[in-house]
């Protein structure tokens, strides 16, 4: 790897920790953007030369307070600038500076940089946007293009996104534990619709949007690394390792959707499913099940059977289940019934999902998945009717490809028995 | 004498290489492993999952002590070991500083063996 390459990786690494204090010095978004950004100027024109700091993170947070103070007085026309050498010789001042930022102030610094990404005043999209700004440090263009808009239109989002957290004033004071739970309970479902948007992408836009999976990821392990003995961050960071793990698997080379019975197993990341296990295995120790961890020991269910046919679906419809008691919705209630048919057929499932018909009207997969029973149960008039209205609610053309199918499925088998 | 080669680096670092910048690493390492190999060097080699993966025993209590996480807080982290079979310090050093320049950054702790017992696992196990 190239020095430039290793050097934008520590940056980039070091980024939500040194974005993090420089918010708390600085109580002001954009200072600390600008701030952190020249500090990110200097490394790259120092760090070469130099050799690269023992901490990058307080390196950071001090040239970067540094630099911005300057340009405060600089504006003040009050002193003039300093040279650039005194500020890089920071041996002393760095040291002394890492050991503070290694307490429970980094922890909170750094929760609370994620937590004003998602003020509940913000839309979804306009939290993820943010937090992959703010946090992950992605350029407006990186993240127009996730998110498949142009990038004016991006620029505005989160220009309008910080003008409302900055008026909503950033939470400073340090957070009790209720709060603090609160505030992770917040980022933890920030971080988990960020990997919705990439996740639920599809066909040619999948490779674009995976790095929206990549990044939700990353702030899980983030997440982890400030809170290692929770068990619902360790839930969140395996259910989304697991669910990733499979995207190489999820579409054909057309890119049409493979069903999880269908994929070629092989094609699975094994590493990532290992490490989503590993902590499946860490948190059920803790014997405090949340909805994070049931999903996530759902999708470990799944990585562990080697074949689609192994699959354990009696302890699937039960741990879906627990997660309709910890997360009542009918689109769990819907996935149970999926797992019920496999335990004890369509009549069973078809039994669990009539009653969520008001409820899910307008959501394709009750009408995908209702489709398939009927059809299951030889009740065709009545499948093509249900996959008719899916086809009409996809949001995407590989999702009304794979109803298509069955709607030709059908088609076929009626013009055969026709022609007996 | 059989010297282990502990890998440390920052883990946020290592993470956040995209799978084409960690395949380059890993391509470039594997022709010093191919090197070691040949020349009947190469002991057992381990890649480890992130520490957020790792648990903790602490067993200067009693009952032992379990705890989330590794066992050390660092700036930088245990990611992985190599057992080489060196006559020397020198030449210890000098297949490190060959790693190194496949993959920099980190550091490498060079720590001699003193108890080997070899694997019993078969040839082909799975992590």
């Amino acid at each position: 790897m190239s020095d430039l390459a290793w050097l934008h990786g520590a940056l980039a690494a070091a980024r939500p920790q040194a974005m993090a204090a420089l918010l708390r010095y600085f109580r002001d978004l954009n200072i600390a953007e600008e701030a952190f950004q020249e500090a990110s100027l200097r490394a790259l024109r120092n760090w070469p030369e130099k050799g690269p700091p023992r901490d990058p993170a307080a390196w950071l947070i001090l040239v970067g307070r540094n630099a911005a103070l300057d340009s405060v007085r600089r504006k003040a026309r009050e002193a003039p600038l300093p040279q650039e050498v005194l500020i890089s010789d920071l041996e002393d001042a760095e040291a002394d500076l890492a050991e503070r930022l290694d307490g429970a102030d980094y922890r909170d610094d750094v929760l609370r940089l994620l937590f004003i990404c998602c003020h509940p005043d913000l839309p979804a999209t306009q939290q993820i946007a943010l937090a992959l700004r703010i946090v992950c440090g992605l350029s407006v263009g990186e993240i127009a293009r996730a998110f498949l808009v142009g990038e004016s239109a991006m620029e505005q989002r989160i220009t309008r996104a910080k003008v409302r957290v900055a008026r909503a004033g950033a939470p400073f004071e340090t957070p009790g534990a209720a709060e603090r739970a609160e505030r992770l309970a917040a980022v933890m479902a920030m971080i988990y619709l960020l990997f919705n948007e990439g996740y639920s992408a599809s066909g040619g836009e999948a490779p674009l949007r995976s790095a929206l999976c990549d990044e939700a990821i990353r702030l899980g392990r983030l997440l982890l690394r400030l809170f290692p003995a929770e068990p619902e961050v360790m839930g969140l960071t395996a259910l989304m390792l697991l669910q990733h793990a499979r995207a190489q698997a999820r579409f054909d080379a057309e890119g049409a959707i493979v069903l999880m019975e269908d994929q070629d197993r092989t094609r699975w990341n094994g590493p990532m499913i290992a490490e989503g296990l590993a902590l499946i295995d860490k948190a059920v120790r803790h014997r405090q099940p949340g909805a994070h961890q049931i999903q996530a020991a759902i999708a470990a269910l799944h990585a562990r059977s080697p074949r689609a046919a192994d699959t354990d679906w009696p302890q699937i419809a039960e741990l879906y289940r627990a997660l309709e008691h910890h997360m009542p919705s009918p689109v769990v209630t819907l996935n149970r019934a999926v797992a019920v048919s496999k335990t004890e057929g369509a009549d069973a499932a078809l039994a669990l999902i009539e009653p969520l018909g008001e409820r899910l009207s307008a959501y394709f997969h009750f009408h995908g998945v209702r489709g398939a029973m009927l059809l299951d149960l030889g009740r065709s008039a009545e499948a093509r009717e249900a996959f008719d209205r899916a086809i009409a609610l996809a949001r995407t053309p590989a999702e009304a490809a794979h109803i298509r199918q069955h709607i030709d499925r059908i088609q076929a088998e009626a013009a055969q028995a026709s022609t007996k | 004498m059989l010297y282990t080669i502990l890998c440390y680096h920052s883990e946020a670092i290592v993470g956040g290489w995209s799978k084409a910048q960690d395949d380059a690493v890993m391509e470039k390492l594997d022709v010093v492993h191919q090197k070691l190999a040949a020349q009947g060097r190469l002991g057992p080699v381990a890649r480890l999952l992130p520490t957020s993966a790792a648990t903790t025993l602490r067993k200067d209590s009693d009952p032992p002590l379990v705890l989330d996480g590794p066992f050390a807080e660092t700036k930088e982290q245990l990611l992985g070991f190599y057992i080489v079979d060196c006559d020397d310090l020198d030449q210890a050093l000098e297949v490190a500083r060959e790693l190194g320049q496949a993959n920099p950054g980190g550091a490498y702790e060079l720590r001699p063996i003193g108890v080997y017992h070899s694997s019993t696992l078969p040839i082909d196990a799975n992590p």
